[in-house]
């Protein structure tokens, strides 16, 4: 069973492009669908922890999937398998393609002329989906401006996203214990 | 010393990396771009060559830099050897934070996951999650991979709003519109 967690991990890993949310649909039909391993609604379940958490979504779903399966060994085979191919993938690209090659190949290098503008579209495009997804309107779209200039401003301190992250999470949790208590007091007051 | 210098960078990279690859994308630049162990070129390339490669950014990119930032920081870490070390100890420590909250932490999260704390914190996750994807767009602006001279700046800003558009009002899958792009700066370039 842990070298089938292995190679079932490895082989979500070899085959899809575009990280975690492309690997969930692979992963339920692998784990629930061929092999049993899992009920659907065990697998969503866990599929909701792996998304609460920091990480790589990929490596999250696998490593709860192993864990509910055989426990520590299940999460580390599981875990490995998904990074495996990725890493020898990257490992060979990154031995002979080297930057030194794209720079001195003429074509190599016109190639990548053409690509480097389009990868930064790729990135900003999810700008977009992900604001209109958060549900950011004209009224909260200061936030992640603020957040992004000042990331870009690289000045100290104020440049470290990690700032941001754990504000983002302060301020929420505050926002929301706060009404809670404003509820419950209006509640009381209603009762009374 | 480079490699206790990547550990500790991926471990912060593992542990805050909320929001998917491209909003970990700004952790990498903070942690690794900007630090100055690799350029901003080669940081374009790595993000292009993950959209290519099956697998995670956050694990491609882990690797690549592993890989390359010993060599880059000392002549005497060029070895391919070391380069091995490097990509090793990437991706094993990016993994780590999320290996060791998800196995121990998971089941906690999950008894809370609809209590008002949580549902806070995401909330409030989710504007800075856009922030992140932004100013990793906005860093990667510049004369790396727009190029110095205005005919190449013309073009790139042409083949970006081209390639934008795509994206948004399509659904041409990235792979082919990064092999698009690769002929096409064949042929302009």
């Amino acid at each position: 069973m842990l070298g089938k967690l292995f190679w079932t991990f490895a082989k979500i890993g070899a085959f899809t492009f575009g990280g975690g949310w492309a690997m969930i649909s692979i992963i339920e039909r692998e784990i629930v669908d061929k092999y049993h391993w899992l009920e659907r609604d065990e697998f969503l379940d866990l599929l909701a922890i792996a998304q609460s958490m920091p990480g790589i979504l990929a490596v999250n779903i696998s490593v709860v999937v192993g864990d509910k399966l055989r426990g520590l060994k299940g999460s580390i085979m599981s875990s490995l398998g998904t990074i495996m191919p990725s890493f020898l993938i990257i490992l060979l690209i990154a031995m002979f393609l080297t930057p030194e090659l794209i720079t001195n190949n003429p074509t190599l290098s016109a190639i990548f002329k053409g690509i480097r503008p389009v990868v930064v579209a790729l990135i900003i495009a999810p700008v977009f989906t992900t604001a209109r997804s958060a549900g950011i309107g004209l009224k909260t779209a200061w936030i992640p401006a603020v957040v992004a200039l000042f990331i870009w401003s690289k000045w100290p301190v104020v440049s470290n996203p990690i700032l941001y992250i754990v504000l983002g999470a302060l301020v929420g949790w505050y926002l929301t214990a706060r009404s809670h208590k404003l509820l419950n007091r209006r509640k009381d007051n209603k009762q009374q | 010393m480079i490699f206790l210098r990547l550990i500790w960078s991926y471990l912060k990279i593992g542990f805050f990396g909320f929001g998917g690859g491209y909003a970990m994308l700004a952790l990498i630049q903070n942690e690794i771009v900007t630090p100055g162990w690799i350029t901003e070129q080669m940081f374009t390339d790595i993000v292009a060559i993950s959209q290519m490669t099956p697998g995670p950014i956050g694990i491609n990119s882990a690797t690549y830099i592993g890989y390359v930032a010993p060599g880059a920081s000392s002549p005497a870490l060029s070895s391919p050897l070391w380069g091995i070390l490097g990509s090793l100890l990437c991706t094993l420590v990016v993994i780590l934070p999320s290996f060791v909250l998800v196995r121990y932490a998971g089941h906690y999260i999950s008894r809370h996951r609809d209590s008002a704390a949580i549902k806070g914190i995401f909330a409030g996750l989710r504007p800075v999650v856009v922030g992140l994807i932004a100013s990793a767009a906005l860093l990667l602006m510049n004369g790396d991979n727009f190029g110095t001279t205005s005919p190449d700046v013309a073009k790139s800003i042409a083949m970006a709003a081209a390639a934008l558009f795509i994206v948004l009002f399509t659904k041409i899958h990235p792979i082919l519109i990064i092999i698009a792009a690769g002929a096409i700066g064949w042929l302009i370039f």
